[in-house]
């Protein structure tokens, strides 16, 4: 099993090495990067291109490590019993399979995603680290061991709000995705908008990388701001001309609010223009 | 050969462990890199860094040690005197800037090259490996010196000079994450349980009495999850000499905030007098009076006060002593009331505790806080919060 991206998805040579790599050793694979590069995508893309299962886990900050495992559900019980119902002899009737649960059972590759682990208590990831290493668990209320067959791909992904354990950091590969340089930007556009007026992309990226250079941005614009814009772009049929302009500092880029979804930053935008028209 | 990769990586100072390494040679052996160069440094880094911010220090191990396209900038370079004594500050330990104070700068600046001489390479820790567009990293390499922030620093005596005029300082970024996990887990220590919101956890002893009470038949209690309820109320030094702690007082700040879901703060400079405030760029305009934040947050808040307490005695005990207005009040009178107000108040020092004994203004507070000043370090992090909880 190898990754080498898909049609839908742009990995660069290094992302690859590294999914590759947890896909080889079987060990977690943890991705950071800015709100909007694909992490969550990442996973998606994977499971696609591999043409195996996708088990999604997304973290609360109420997320606690056992409901990746299994919860005992024993207030249904309690209820069932004072019923009469028959399901309560069996206690398995009332243990719900989480994810991790889900993904061991399944007795061929799947992938896990872990969906920003850094959302939850600083203690979650070590609450991970003995399930994640062997691919097994106990079960006290059956006293059964579920064990994977085969080890599932594992890929978390973090936006960096909690520092996380260095002894769970020593168990996973770590990718960082570098925001997309212009070139690959292109390319990521061209997945999405395969029949986009060249000069049209040309100017809406420079527009682009121009604004997250604005300082003092409270919410840089993302791949996915720009995705959503170029959408915008073309539904409205906006020319090219419309983007370019002597000084592209002097006006606001139309549909902007596609790409400035912080209302600070808005603001801020506008009196940047506000001062480079009256500088002139 | 890789071996010795490793050590290197290790002398570069990044957190490298066994384990990573024999994951890298593991991987080596199942052919996750083909036999390129590029993808040697790819892997590398996927197994051994876990941290984007040591990339670039990680970037420059890997070009030296892989005989890196260019050499390390000797001193002959033309390095900005300014730019020297920052670093200069970065390299001598507390006590050794304490002991050269008083010997002038000439005199510093020559020790220091010295000290520079001796650690050449540590103090490449200024230049950076570039890569090309990120797509081979052996593309044009070279160093550059990195970090020459030049102006705006007096590092001068800062302790003496009376600034009348409006200082900038900037305000601390609760969003700075470095080494703030231990701090968080330092921080936990200070807690008060309550349970409030929404019922959604099981109530079992009261289920159980509930449940005889009703004569066996199920009675089903449920109850709020347990919360910290803790009350946190931060007054942080800002300025001056404190620049010299601004990342442990950001990570400090940055852990409080994540931590708890009560926390206030305020801002001061030196000591604390009549009025605080709480955004550093517009301080003149907002003020908070002391009396009011005192009315404000009861008792039933924790104070902490983080500042190194290092000031010209009069700034604590003459009317009029402050560096920046003149006070009507003394800041211990201030210090006073608001221990009055806060009694078991604690005090964090980022200056080492050893250098405490030598600063008469530490001595002044350390007595005035009845010896509740802890070093900003983790271990007095745990005593403060040890403190407070009693
Ligand atoms: N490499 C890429 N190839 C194709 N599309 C991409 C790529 N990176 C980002 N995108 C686009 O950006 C969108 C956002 O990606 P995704 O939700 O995976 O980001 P994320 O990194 O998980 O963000 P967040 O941190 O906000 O969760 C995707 O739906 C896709 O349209
Ligand atoms: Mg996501």
């Amino acid at each position: 099993m190898r990754f080498e991206g898909t049609d839908t998805y742009v990995a660069t040579p290094d992302l690859m090495l590294a999914v590759n790599a947890a896909i080889t050793l079987q060990r977690p694979l943890l991705i950071k990067g800015e709100p909007g590069t694909g992490k969550t995508m990442l996973a998606e893309e994977v499971a696609g291109a591999l043409g195996v299962p996708l088990l999604q886990w997304h973290i609360k900050s109420t997320t606690k490590a056992q409901q990746g495992l299994y919860e005992y559900d024993a207030v249904s019980r309690l209820r069932d019993s004072q019923l009469g119902d028959e399901k309560v002899k069996d206690i398995s009737n009332y243990i719900v399979k989480g994810v991790l649960w889900q993904a061991f059972e399944q007795g061929k590759p799947s992938v896990i995603l872990i969906d920003e682990v850094d959302k939850a208590d600083i203690e979650f990831p070590n609450d991970l680290l003995r399930e994640l290493d062997r691919m097994e668990f106990h079960v006290y209320e059956t006293r059964q061991t579920v064990r994977a067959a085969v080890r599932p791909i594992v890929i978390i992904t973090s936006n960096n709000e909690k520092e996380l354990p260095d002894a769970f950091l020593r168990r996973c590969f770590f990718h960082y995705i570098k925001f997309p340089d212009k070139d690959t930007m292109g390319r990521i556009v061209d997945v999405h908008f395969p029949n986009l007026k060249k000069d049209l992309l040309r100017e809406a990226m420079e527009v682009f990388f121009e604004l997250r250079e604005v300082p003092g941005m409270k919410k840089k614009p993302s791949t996915s701001e720009l995705i959503d814009w170029l959408k915008l772009l073309v539904a409205e049929d906006i020319p090219p001309e419309a983007l370019r302009s002597k000084d592209r500092k002097t006006v606001v880029p139309p549909l902007a609010g596609a790409l400035l979804k912080n209302e600070q930053d808005v603001h801020l935008f506008e009196r940047l223009v506000f001062m480079a028209k009256h500088n002139r | 050969m890789l071996i010795d990769f490793f050590l290197h990586l290790k002398a570069k100072k990044l957190p490298v462990s066994t384990r990573e390494f024999l994951t890298l040679l593991e991987a080596l052996k199942e052919h996750v890199a083909e036999n390129s160069i590029d993808d040697f440094y790819f892997l590398a880094r996927t197994c051994l860094v876990k941290d984007e911010t040591h990339y670039d220090k990680f970037d420059q191990a890997f070009g030296e040690y892989f005989k890196g396209v260019t050499q390390i900038p000797g001193l002959d370079a033309d390095i900005p005197e300014e730019w020297l004594k920052m670093m200069m500050k970065k390299h001598l330990t507390p006590e050794e800037k304490a002991k050269l104070e008083k010997l002038g700068w000439d005199k510093l600046m020559e020790e220091f090259k010295k000290r520079l001489a001796e650690q050449k390479e540590r103090h490449a820790g200024g230049s950076k490996w570039i890569g090309t567009g990120g797509s081979s990293p052996f593309g044009h390499g070279g160093y550059h010196p990195e970090g020459i922030r030049i102006g705006g620093e007096s590092t001068g005596n800062r302790t003496a000079i009376k600034v009348w005029e409006n200082r900038e300082y900037r305000n601390l970024d609760d969003t700075v994450e470095l080494g703030t996990r231990n701090i968080k887990i330092a921080l936990r220590r200070l807690r008060r349980f309550a349970r409030e919101g929404a019922e959604d956890e099981l109530d079992m002893d009261g289920t159980i009495a509930g449940t005889a009470r009703n004569a066996g038949w199920l009675d089903i209690k449920m109850r709020p999850e347990r919360h910290n309820k803790v009350k946190v109320l931060l007054f942080l030094d800002i300025g001056g000499s404190m620049d010299d702690h601004i990342k442990v007082c950001e990570e400090l700040f940055s852990a409080a905030k994540s931590e708890f879901k009560h926390l206030e703060y305020f801002y001061f400079h030196n000591c604390i007098y009549d009025y605080v405030w709480k955004d550093n760029r517009r301080r003149h305009g907002e003020r908070f009076p002391l009396w009011d934040v005192m009315h404000k947050y009861g008792e039933d808040y924790k104070v902490v006060v983080v500042g190194d307490a290092t000031m010209s005695p009069y700034e604590i005990l003459q009317p009029g002593g402050s560096v920046e207005y003149s006070n009507e009040e003394a800041g211990a009178v201030w210090l006073q009331r608001m221990l009055d107000t806060w009694p078991r108040a604690v005090w964090l020092n980022p200056e080492p505790e050893r250098l405490w004994d030598y600063r008469h203004s530490i001595e002044l507070i350390r007595t005035i806080f009845n010896s509740r000043m802890f070093p900003l370090t983790l271990a007095g992090l745990e005593r403060a919060m040890r403190e407070l909880n009693k």
